[in-house]
């Protein structure tokens, strides 16, 4: 199989796991969605400095973009490429993000350390809920 | 060239999202037996999509960007060392915006939350 369609399938199996097998249901909640928002920025920082300096190289035959050249850097939009690294890794990062926190909220759950919780934080953040917890 | 330009990567990303475990109480370092735990089905399960992409020809790595240390299959040490790094990063984001929020993570004890919150004595 190809990035491409592993890519796809990682995701369409994170999904599966998150609703249905551990039925965490992260994908539903506001929670997960603002920290993908936060991931997927760095995501694109940290992985654009890993692809532009070619540090990880890609196939074309693997991907819906071009092999990473020789002489230079990647595009940096374009050609199946988001901050020089290529559109599959995006599906690759969401699955890797979806299933370990999936697990973690699973084990939680089931009673391994679900306590302490997180929070509340040790300076004013904005847009911090009440919390009256000494 | 550096051969510590992806270990630096992996770094920043550590001392990144490391400050949230103290200002933001995120208690994910603090519950290593969960963490733990977590990340050996995550690195399994991705360390083998590594190696299958490796030998496909899928990626593969610049020896002159990275530390030369390799394990069998030719995974170098900084991608095994990515798969802990990056679902920890996310685990202290996950629970940094719950810190912050109070939002429904989905762990917690049946009647906790209310309309997605967690109630104040739960």
């Amino acid at each position: 199989m190809s990035y491409t369609q592993l890519a796809v399938l990682g995701v369409v199996v994170v999904i599966l796991i998150d609703l249905f097998v551990l039925r965490t249901r992260l994908l539903r909640r506001k929670v997960f969605w603002a920290s993908y928002a936060i991931v997927v920025f760095f995501q694109l920082v940290t992985n654009g400095v890993l692809t532009g300096l070619r540090v990880v190289r890609y196939d074309g035959e693997a991907i819906v973009g071009s092999t990473t050249p020789v002489d230079g850097p990647p595009p940096f939009l374009g050609d199946g490429r988001i901050a020089f690294a290529p559109l599959e890794d995006l599906l690759f990062g969401f699955a890797l993000v979806v299933l370990a926190q999936a697990v973690w909220v699973w084990l939680g759950r089931r009673g391994v350390q679900r306590t302490p919780y997180s929070g509340p934080p040790r300076v004013r953040m904005p847009g911090q809920a009440d919390d009256p917890r000494p | 060239m550096n051969h510590l330009t992806y270990l630096g990567v992996l770094a920043f990303i550590l001392i990144g999202t490391g400050w949230l475990e103290i200002v933001l109480r995120t208690r994910v370092y603090a519950r290593w037996r969960r963490l733990l735990l977590t990340l050996l089905p995550v690195v399994a399960v991705f360390v083998v999509w590594d190696l299958y992409a490796i030998a496909s020809g899928h990626w593969w790595f610049d020896a002159e960007q990275t530390t030369g240390i390799v394990f069998p299959g030719g995974i170098p040490l900084e991608e095994i060392l990515f798969f802990v790094v990056v679902p920890l990063a996310a685990l202290l984001t996950l629970e940094a915006v719950r810190s912050v929020k109070r939002w429904e993570v989905g762990d917690e004890p049946e009647g906790a939350c209310e309309d997605g919150v967690r109630r104040d004595d739960a």
